[in-house]
């Protein structure tokens, strides 16, 4: 089972389209590019069908990278049920949306290097998905990461495509600095890094009930989940990175690398069930994160920056799940969220590509009539993100809420309200889009098969998609809970259709109402529309400060005056001090010269008289 | 005896020395160096050096003073001006020269076993037969070497004093 | 005082060389240190052979003989560089000649 194949596909994609591209013709590129991922889901099918049922974990070590005194780290891939949902999840997701790619980035400069990047990060995300410790994990993230920087600044001759850029992979970084902090503690605490070494020496350790060693883990590897899966305090590079291309924010930050910390923390939920304040931290900060991003989602003009808060809370509440102890639940949720949201941001980019750039909610409306497939499939996925019942949301996100349930009921109650406020928001886009009068003045058209064939295939798998039992199939890692009631389930449900009939009331029947409304919550929608003034905050306490101190401490300050100046100029002016004073005895003038050949020997007939003369 | 001839010549060669450095003109000088060797080399007989008195008065009396004479007097040679340039020379030259004076005389006085007393006539090792015997047996290789330095010194003398031919 | 140890002869040999020093750091007249010089080449050769007469061995008389056949060409040349030295600068005090300076 060579398992290395499986990133290897779009590595070569990678080296071929970036080395070679310019002189390939596009149908070339084409074939290259989605020709990669194809070999890599084909393989993945091939390799998981040998593998069913999967019982037993497949490891492969490849070489043994860092031996250095207790530590051994391998180069290791291994498989078992969570691998296999999430490979299919990314080669399946993956394709399709290289598929649409080929149609939207078609009339776009830079069209081999964009297939080039989106190759890479295929081979990060794949070898984050496949890696057997936590530096295969790291080398994975840190790629997926780098990918993320490379493909939001794609435009980069825009200057907030790269602030964007740089945004994402600096807010990254300081996630992966808690990572890297906890890779070390790991290594001191378990002399290991691998994840089957560690989860049979945790198994043997008591519930941590206070913080301690484990839990300053757990809670640094969540500090880096926050980072990558944009959750409370580090989320804010998220909405910015809607400056990329389409695709890449429904491939990156929608289906595959943002799920990277909810993958994380489900593969080591054997360290997580024995800390238990990291849970409850992991739940709260989900939930949290869940309420705030819905809130901010509520207000925004931007269709693609809906969907990224939109993400954002989605992801809040698998961090929910998963601090509840409904591991699979939150792989769940996973899994459907990649299917309907990839779908929502392909459909709004066809709705963008339609327009020709438009992006504006205000200046789109009554698009069902010309575009309607779009119209369709983009019906669908707002369907079963607002939790309808029979579509794919509806069961991923009631497990979740049934769990949280059974664990608070208040974080139930504050979950089922923001279920309904994320079927308000997602439908207010959808009707502003859709129904109406056109606002705008572009002419729309729908999108070519190439676009729509993608979109027709994600909206089947968001119907059909809840019906895949992934709870069951991850039930020999994850134990289920039995449930006893359901009217958690009915309640959240409820308040899903209760959004939806909302939106559609303000948006559709009333529009006029939305716009008073509007006007008389005044400074809360403001507060609420400039996303809570984050970003302001964060500026002002934490960029500005460190800017000035860089500034002023490190480069004027040590680089400037003390290496410059000090170190190497003033280094030379020694030795220009030196020569001056010893050039001064070059005077020419014999009678000093003479005068110093007897101060010299005075001193060496000194020196012999002390030391007993030449015998 | 021997005291008293000590006495008297040593004064008068210091007394020499301290002219020629005092003097202004060098020709004064030039005498003043001529009476210092000419004392020494009674000194010299004293200790029983006859052929080194006789050579010093010979060579250094009659050729290299001469020659010294012939040089200030082709030469025209003035009295001096004083000049600011050397003030190093003059600043620092007197104490290093009393600690080197006071350092020769504490290395006799203290380092420097007893010595004997010289009295005129116990000794007359220096004989011209003596120091051929041992010039030409034990010392002929700095003998002959000298030789060459000689003639090395009359060829360098010749050419540096020439007339350039126009 | 009847007799005069040869310490004595070798102090009058520091203090004749102690003042040839002074000739050649104080004057500045070439041919005056030169001939400072020459005094002290022979306060040398008053030492040497103060020490062979107190060793009784002739060996200092030796050297004392080379020091002086030393000095005689020295002088030769000395005075030959000189007269060319006064050629062409035309000066004899020795604070002119410094042009070989940094």
């Amino acid at each position: 089972m060579n398992l290395w194949l499986i990133p290897l596909f779009p590595l070569i994609g990678c080296l071929l389209n970036g080395l070679l591209g310019k002189r390939l013709s596009k149908p070339v590129i084409n074939l290259i590019a989605t020709g990669s991922v194809a070999a890599s889901f084909l393989y993945v099918v091939f390799v998981l069908s040998n593998l069913y049922p999967l019982n037993t974990v497949h490891a492969e070590h490849y070489f043994t990278w860092i031996q250095s005194g207790f530590l051994n780290i391998g180069f290791d891939f291994v498989v078992d049920r969570l691998t296999a949902v999430m490979l299919l999840v990314v080669t399946g997701v993956g394709l399709l949306i290289h598929i649409y790619a080929l149609g939207y980035m078609d009339h776009e400069g830079g069209y081999y290097r964009f297939f080039s990047y989106l190759n890479l990060f295929m081979f990060f995300m794949l070898i984050l998905v496949l890696g057997a410790n936590l530096l295969v994990v790291f080398v994975g993230w840190e790629g997926v990461g780098l990918c993320s920087y490379l493909l939001v600044g794609f435009y980069f001759q825009e200057k907030f495509a790269g602030d964007a850029a740089n945004k994402a992979f600096i807010v990254n970084r300081v996630g992966d600095f808690g990572f890297s902090l906890a890779i070390f503690l790991t290594a001191i605490a378990f002399k290991t890094l691998d994840f089957g070494k560690i989860a049979t020496a945790a198994a043997a350790m008591p519930v941590e009930a206070t913080v301690g060693s484990l839990t300053a883990i757990t809670l640094l590897l969540f500090l880096g989940a926050t980072g990558k899966s944009a959750q409370l305090p580090l989320y804010v590079w998220l909405p910015d990175a809607m400056a990329g291309p389409t695709p890449v924010s429904a491939l990156i930050h929608a289906a595959t690398m943002v799920t990277a910390g909810v993958y994380m923390i489900a593969r080591l939920s054997f360290l997580y069930d024995h800390t238990p304040v990291a849970m409850h931290v992991v739940a709260i900060i989900g939930l949290l994160t869940a309420v705030f991003a819905a809130t901010i989602g509520v207000t925004q003009n931007d269709i693609k920056k809906v969907f990224a808060y939109s993400t954002v809370s989605q992801l809040g509440y698998m961090f929910l799940g998963l601090g509840v102890g409904a591991y699979s639940a939150g792989v769940f949720h996973l899994m459907t969220h990649a299917f309907f949201k990839a779908l929502l941001f392909l459909g709004a980019g066809s709705v963008i590509h339609g327009l020709g750039g438009e992006q504006d909610l205000r200046h789109m409306g009554g698009l069902r009539k010309v575009m309607p497939v779009t119209f369709l499939t983009l019906g669908i996925a707002s369907l079963a993100i607002s939790g309808f019942p029979g579509f794919a949301g509806f069961f991923s996100k009631d497990a979740i809420l049934t769990a949280a349930y059974e664990h608070a009921p208040w974080m139930f109650w504050v979950g089922a309200i923001t279920a309904g406020i994320t079927a308000f928001y997602v439908f207010r886009a959808f009707c502003l889009a859709f129904f109406g009068k056109y606002r705008g003045h572009h002419h729309p058209h729908e999108s070519p098969l190439v676009m729509t064939g993608p979109l027709m295939i994600l909206a089947v798998l968001s119907l059909i998609g809840g019906f895949i039992n992934v709870p069951a199939w991850l039930a020999p890692m994850f134990p289920l809970a039995a449930h006893e009631s359901s009217t958690p389930m009915m309640i959240s449900a409820a308040c899903g259709i209760i959004g939806i009939v909302i939106a559609v009331y303000l948006y559709v029947i009333q529009p006029a109402l939305a716009e008073s409304l509007k006007t008389s919550a005044g400074p809360l929608y403001t507060l609420i529309s400039n996303k809570y003034y984050v970003d302001e905050i964060y500026s002002a306490f934490i960029v500005k400060p460190l800017e000035g101190i860089s500034r002023t401490v490190l480069w004027k300050g040590v680089d400037e005056a003390l290496i410059d100046k000090g170190m190497v100029t003033g280094f030379a002016r020694v030795f220009q001090g030196w020569g001056t004073i010893l050039r001064r005895l070059q005077s020419g003038s014999i009678r000093n010269y003479a005068t110093w050949i007897l101060a010299g020997s005075l001193l060496v007939i000194f020196v012999l008289g002390l030391f007993g003369g030449t015998r | 005896m021997d005291t008293i001839l000590f006495l008297i010549f040593a004064i008068i060669a210091v007394a020499c020395a301290f002219n020629l450095v005092l003097q202004k003109h060098p020709i004064s000088s030039a005498l003043s160096l001529i009476g210092v060797m000419s004392s020494l080399a009674v000194l010299y007989l004293l200790l029983g050096a006859e052929f080194i008195a006789m050579a010093q008065m010979i060579v250094y009396g009659g050729a290299v003073m001469v020659l010294f004479i012939f040089v200030i007097m082709l030469l025209n040679a003035e009295s001096e001006k004083s000049s600011g340039k050397s003030w190093f020379a003059q600043i620092a030259g007197f104490p290093l020269l009393c600690a080197l004076v006071a350092m020769f005389v504490f290395l006799i006085r203290v380092a420097l076993p007893p010595m004997r007393d010289v009295h005129f006539g116990d000794w007359v090792g220096g004989t011209a037969e003596a120091i051929g015997m041992l010039l030409f047996t034990k010392y002929l290789l700095p003998f002959e070497v000298i030789s060459i330095l000689i003639l090395v010194a009359i060829l360098g003398a010749v050419v540096l004093a020439r007339k350039e031919i126009d | 005082m009847a007799h005069v140890p040869v310490s004595w002869y070798l102090t009058l040999s520091a203090i004749l060389f102690g003042i040839g020093v002074a000739g050649f750091i104080y004057r500045k007249s070439i041919i005056t240190v030169f001939m400072s010089i020459e005094l002290m080449l022979n306060a040398v050769n008053l030492s040497f052979v103060a020490f062979s007469y107190e060793l009784h061995r002739i060996d200092g008389h030796i050297y004392s003989f080379f020091v002086m056949v030393v000095a005689a060409a020295e002088a030769a040349v000395g005075l030959a560089i000189i007269l060319t030295v006064f050629k062409n600068r035309g000066t004899l005090q020795i604070d002119e000649v410094d042009s070989m300076k940094l």
